[in-house]
């Protein structure tokens, strides 16, 4: 780690400040930028803890029916309490990691991060949710823009995401057997407009929707739907634990277990 | 009922209290006074020419007392290997030098280019980003194969990258051919075996401590031989005679073979501190240690089974290319050879073997031996390529194992690979495995698996083992550079407590528990009036340390002489005391008695009159009670045993799951049924992580893809089932004073080619017409050999 200054503010409106400082870096439950720091692959002058901001935590249900989860709010307390209202994704938070990760790790650190195997993606993109940050709301398709890349603007803090609660909903994921990250994870939502697919873990642009498994289960919602589908491999990932002709399968298989689950 | 203490008691690990409860002292908690930090500049390509090293700014920054490079090591030697093999021709092995810091070249990218040594951690680690290195960088050859058909040379003056190309036995070769041409059937299989990282729990930590009131040195280092790593740096690298040089290795958190050897970074600290007149601390961090410790394995192997009509074994023929890395790590050399080829008749008589190993140096890490050192290597081809033979000639994996054995009374075996295995029972190890693996039930659960749409697979082999390592006098014939005996000094205080000092090293195996239970049983005292002291070149005598399963059978023998020696003292005290001959004294429960009458001495009484010689026999006996004996072996030990996994396949995914895992072992007598289980639940664990998880992996450019967690693949605990073990069977050793053969390294050994031929049952029976798979058998290379 290189030297940096730590702020942890206690409202948002003082993080806000905070992160208007030079080289100012948020710091959600840490646990992809602290390994990043301790191999000095990053150096913040500042970091901008965002774990003592009460107003960015918890599960609530909005009067829209959306289940609302602040930015700062752990896989843990997920998947403990959106269990009730959203067990897919609940499941999805209890998935993520071990338990260490699962305390410390937050939903707005995961999807500022946005690498390309989060399980989390998968769930905003798939159920349309909206990110809610310090100055705007962002649509889900209009959030992730690739490998690490989002649409947050330097600065901006994730508060709040809103998920559109759907009739069925699960998500599967085949582990990376090192990392147990998504080597390809699949989230299904159905909903009265239709259905939403979301993959990640499989492409080299990071998360997407498989808009063919899509307009399939809108048709007929049911594993065998996807029977005549596939995906090309041109995009997805080749490395030491798939090629991209295996995460292709992949992306079917965990698919079709989504639907059979939801 | 058990025993609740002696040998065969499963006696609580006294040394796990302070393990569990972070009382251990590792070298990591050592901090001196005055202490300095090192940390090396490391080169980041695998294969470079050093155009030139500028260090001033590094030695500008705060803190900084001394940037070191190669030049500051000018008239010291290299790091030594510590084996020589001679070829096919008789020509020894070509040895390059490993220098402390790289030479003008580098070779694999982790190699130490130059080194910062700060007052503090952070310091160090800054000014080592400041070193400039240029570098002029050189293609690298990772790809064995092609190192040895022309590419580039790792190191320019041996003039090629093979360092020996090694027939064994070459007078074999001949016959074993003609075998071949004759034979009724040959299955043949083309396989890798598969490169590891160690990843013991505890990295490498060095500290150099020069004294220069004394003009002497300590290193404190994380090792599970510290005399040998005395006398290789001192007499070969530092030329520190070794009277004035001090070893200490305390607790060392695991080492599965990877802190056997003499590491630069060792050589550096003890060198540095006299340098800058300062203890120099060097702590390994976890990217480091995938880039620089020893790795294992890396075998591409073909092998040949030759068989008669009714599948009897004729004849085997191995072609190995065994990957040494960028430089000869210690005993580097004798783990495809010695510790490989001697191995491959396993449990079975075939009349030729042949084998020839080409070692190569490509531009990687050093690899050298972990955990089973290349008894695995060849227990995976052999038990492989059995398995293969039965499958094409339609014989059950088990019968055809049976039709081959060497049979209970055909011991002493001379096997046709210089071995001799002094005893053993296969079959009944066989008979054993079927029982508690319940083979008879294995269709019934295919059954089931098939319900839920999976494929279930059996795989069984067997093992056997080379421990005990070894008769000094062979493995000087066969090049070994140091006599593997193993030493233990016995002292006996005046009130009759015991401390052991013993060359062994423990490193996690529980020698502070196990041992006083040998002594225990021996004097009739309870456990915990014995001691162990280990690690400490001050106040151990001269051993070999701890690898290769040998600390009970090798270092537990000559703990049982030094004791032996003990009770035939204190029986002539006894004797004394009783005012009786000697030859009437009889010890039994830590009490001294007359034969044939009621007078008695106790044990703390002998102890005391040794001490305190007040009525005692001076003129004849010198007062004391302390003895020293070294143990040096006449065979090696033979474990064997016969291991089976049931594996589930899920065919859409080609995830394979473990379900169940049996051993039977046969490891002769047994101390400590606990601790062996546990070592069998150990190895098992990090076999069936090779069988399905890990994979050192470089890429053509000799980059380490797996450097980190998120790429290498250990085994966690949900990626294991609840192993049956059985140690029932038991053919005692019939050439060490315990009868016991060790068990530390057979579960790594013997499990990987149960999971893979398990994996493969599983595929063939679902109807998909695959033969081998390599390791580890990823859900991504089960898919795609089921998906063509």
């Amino acid at each position: 780690m290189y030297n940096f200054d730590f702020v942890k503010p206690t409202s948002l409106a003082e993080a806000v400040k905070a992160m208007a400082k030079e080289d100012a870096q948020a710091l959600g439950g840490g646990q992809t930028l602290i390994p990043t720091l301790k191999q000095r692959l990053a150096s913040p002058a500042v970091l901008v803890s965002l774990s003592g901001i009460a107003e960015m935590k918890g599960v609530c249900v909005g009067d829209d029916g959306a289940l609302c989860i602040g930015g700062g709010t752990t896989h843990a307390t997920v998947a403990k309490e959106a269990a009730g209202k959203f067990p897919a994704l609940a499941a999805l938070a209890a998935g993520i990691g071990d338990p260490a990760v699962r305390n410390r790790g937050t939903i707005g650190g995961s999807l500022a991060n946005n690498d390309p195997s989060a399980c989390y993606p998968s769930a905003v993109l798939a159920t349309g949710a909206t990110i809610i940050t310090n100055t705007r709301k962002i649509a889900a398709d209009d959030f992730f823009e690739g490998l690490f890349t989002t649409a947050l603007e330097p600065g901006e803090i994730i508060t709040e995401v809103r998920f559109p609660v759907p009739e069925r909903g699960a998500y599967a994921k085949f582990q990376q057997p090192a990392s147990r990250f998504a080597l390809t994870g699949a989230f299904v939502a159905k909903y009265g407009s239709g259905v939403r697919v979301a993959i990640t873990g499989a492409s080299e642009n990071g998360v997407f929707r498989w808009t063919a498994a899509e307009k399939a289960l809108s048709a007929n919602f049911s594993a065998g739907a996807l029977d005549g589908l596939s995906v090309a491999s041109d995009s997805l990932i080749g490395d030491l634990h798939g090629t991209p002709a295996y995460r292709a399968n992949l992306v079917k298989v965990m698919t079709r277990r989504a639907v059979a689950a939801s | 009922m058990p025993k609740d203490h002696g040998i065969g008691a499963s006696s609580k690990r006294r040394e796990d209290v302070r393990f569990l409860t972070g009382k251990g002292r590792y070298t990591d908690d050592i901090n001196l006074r005055g202490q300095t930090h090192a940390v090396f500049v490391r080169s980041q390509v695998a294969h470079g020419k050093i155009r030139k090293i500028d260090t001033s700014d590094a030695e500008a920054m705060p803190g900084v007392i001394k940037v070191f490079t190669a030049a500051d090591f000018d008239g010291k030697g290299g790091v030594p290997c510590g084996w020589q093999i001679h070829d096919r021709a008789g020509n020894p092995m070509l040895e390059p030098k490993h220098p402390i810091l790289a030479e003008g070249k580098v070779r694999y990218v982790g190699d130490a280019v130059a080194c910062v040594v700060a007052e503090t951690l952070a310091e160090a680690r800054d000014a080592a980003e400041a070193v400039v290195v240029d570098i002029e960088e050189l293609p690298a050859v990772v790809d064995m194969k092609a190192a040895v058909k022309g590419g580039a040379l790792v190191h320019d003056d041996l003039g090629s990258n093979l360092c020996y190309d090694w027939g064994f036995i070459e007078d074999n070769k001949a016959a074993t051919d003609e075998a071949f041409k004759t034979a009724h059937h040959v299955t043949t299989l083309e396989l890798v075996n598969n490169r590891l990282i160690p990843n013991a729990m505890e990295p490498r930590v060095a500290i150099g401590d020069y004294s220069q009131a004394g003009d002497d040195y300590t290193l404190y280092t994380t090792s599970q031989n510290p005399h040998v790593i005395r006398l290789l740096m001192g007499a070969f690298v530092l030329s520190i005679p070794e009277h004035k040089l001090r070893v200490v290795a305390p607790d060392v958190g695991g080492g599965f073979g990877s802190k056997i050897f003499h590491y630069i970074e060792e050589a550096f600290v003890t060198h540095a501190s006299k340098v800058v007149n300062r203890p120099v601390k060097w702590t390994c961090s976890r990217s480091e240690s995938f880039m620089t410790d020893a790795h294992g394995r890396d075998h591409v192997t073909k092998i040949e089974l030759a068989l008669d009509k009714d599948g009897h074994f004729q004849a085997i023929r191995t072609e190995t290319y065994a990957n040494m890395g960028a430089y000869l790590s210690t005993f580097a050399p004798s783990v495809p050879t010695y510790l490989h080829g001697t191995l491959m008749a396993g449990n079975y008589k075939t009349p030729h073997i042949y084998v020839n190993v080409k070692a190569v140096f490509t531009n990687t890490v050093p690899v050298d031996a972990y955990r089973g050192a290349g008894r695995p290597e060849a227990t995976y081809q052999l038990e492989r390529v059995i398995d293969k033979a039965a499958r094409e000639m339609g014989i059950d994996p088990i019968e055809i194992r049976r039709r081959n054995f060497v049979g209970k009374d055909e011991f002493p075996y001379q096997t046709p690979v210089a071995v001799q295995y002094d005893t053993g029972n296969y079959q009944a190890t066989m008979d054993k495995l079927v029982e508690i693996a319940d083979i008879a039930g294995f269709e019934r659960r295919r059954a089931e698996s098939a319900k839920k749409g999976l494929l279930r697979g059996l795989g069984v082999n067997c093992y056997i083992e080379a421990c005990g390592i070894a008769p000094s006098n062979l493995v000087g014939q066969l090049g070994a550079r140091a006599g593997l005996y193993e030493s233990a000094t016995v002292r006996v205080n005046a009130t009759g407590g015991l401390v052991v000092m013993t060359g062994s090293h423990s490193h996690g195996q529980g020698h502070e528990t196990a041992f006083p239970q040998v002594i225990s049983e021996m004097i009739g005292i309870p456990e915990n009036m014995i001691e162990v002291v280990h690690g400490d070149t001050a106040n151990t005598p001269m051993g070999m340390g701890t690898y290769g399963s040998r600390s009970l059978a090798v270092g537990g023998s000559a703990m049982v002489k030094a004791t032996n020696k003990i009770i035939a003292k204190a029986k002539k005290i006894a004797a004394h005391l009783m005012e009786a001959s000697e030859g009437d004294i009889e010890l039994k429960d830590g009490k001294f008695s007359v034969a044939g009458t009621d007078k008695s001495v106790d044990w703390g009484a002998v102890c005391l009159a040794a001490y305190v010689p007040h009525n005692y026999p001076l003129e004849s006996l010198e007062p004391g009670l302390e003895e020293t004996a070294f143990y040096d072996p006449s065979n090696f030990t033979y474990p064997a045993g016969a291991y089976a996994c049931e594996v589930e396949v899920d065919p859409e995914t080609g995830k394979v799951t473990v379900c169940s895992f049996a051993a039977a072992d046969d490891f002769g007598n047994i101390v400590n049924p606990m601790i062996v289980s546990g070592q069998v639940h150990g190895g098992l664990a990090q076999g069936i992580g090779q069988a399905m998880l890990e994979a050192a992996a470089y890429d053509g450019n000799g980059q380490l893809l797996s450097g980190s967690y998120m790429d290498y693949a250990m085994p966690r605990a949900d990626d294991v089932p609840f192993y049956k073990v059985d140690h029932s069977c038991q053919t005692p050793c019939t050439h060490n004073p315990l009868g016991v053969k060790g068990c530390g390294e057979a579960g790594a050994i013997g499990s990987p080619p149960a999971v893979v031929n398990a994996v493969i049952d599983a595929l063939q029976h679902g109807g998909h017409n695959v033969t081998h798979i390599d390791m580890p058998v990823s859900p991504s290379r089960v898919w795609s050999a089921i998906n063509g």
